[in-house]
């Protein structure tokens, strides 16, 4: 296991009440575990099914891989425009 | 020439139909997104905007960028504001010139849409009761006369 930070703004940043949590996950890991990690955390009820995930500010799909020092964010239904 | 930008000034549309605006271009489309009284039935006094600046920055980059390719000789200028606004006030703001109508509409189009797709920002509207609330468009109620 190791741990990784993640970004939360918006109404995630909210519910989880913090700008970003840290998870441990699996070595490797993938986006997919570090969204398991977050619905097990107080507040990770309110994540949809296939919640947005950004790895150095792009979006990526569950089977990517992370490390630490990448730039992760869970990014909420956007309402820009 | 594409600029994209994230701030927290007012927009001046003005300024951006200038900046695209040359010699060779005949046809500017400039598209401005502004705050409305009414959401999903709910009077509304002010949006808060936030974002994950950095990465909303990137990606309205890649959008115009994108669009950009699709028409030899666009020229792209586009601002998203964050902060508090009140009502009438520029949210975004979409300038796009051509030789010709057609690529300066269909592109001025395109981004609008793929920036509410894909540009990490989000908004809490204030209404008049004193309530607020993120606007999550996945779950939105869908008016028939919604714009």
């Amino acid at each position: 296991m190791h741990q990784l930070q993640v970004l939360l703004f918006a109404s995630y940043a909210e519910a989880f009440g913090a700008s970003s949590v840290t998870v441990a996950v699996p070595d490797p890991a993938t986006v997919a575990d570090v969204v398991g990690a977050l619905r097990r955390l107080p507040g990770g009820d309110v994540l949809p099914d296939a919640p947005l995930v950004a790895v150095d500010r792009r979006y990526a799909p569950g089977v990517v891989h992370v490390r630490a020092g990448q730039e992760i964010a869970l990014i909420p239904p956007v309402a820009g425009g | 020439m594409i600029r994209t930008a994230i701030t927290t000034s007012p927009i001046d549309a003005a300024a951006l139909l200038a900046e695209v605006t040359t010699d060779a271009t005949g046809a500017t489309a400039l598209f401005l997104g502004t705050v409305r009284e009414v959401n999903d039935g709910r009077a509304v006094t002010g949006i808060e905007y936030s974002a994950y600046t950095a990465m909303a920055g990137e990606e309205l980059q890649r959008i115009a960028k994108e669009a950009s390719e699709r028409f030899d000789g666009l020229r792209i200028a586009v601002e998203h504001r964050v902060g508090t606004l009140a009502l009438r006030e520029i949210s975004v703001a979409i300038a796009v010139a051509h030789a010709r109508r057609a690529p300066a509409l269909e592109t001025s189009r395109t981004i609008i849409e793929a920036l509410k797709q894909r540009v990490p920002i989000w908004k809490r509207e204030s209404y008049v009761d004193g309530d607020r609330q993120w606007v999550d468009p996945t779950t939105a109620h869908v008016s028939a006369t919604a714009p």
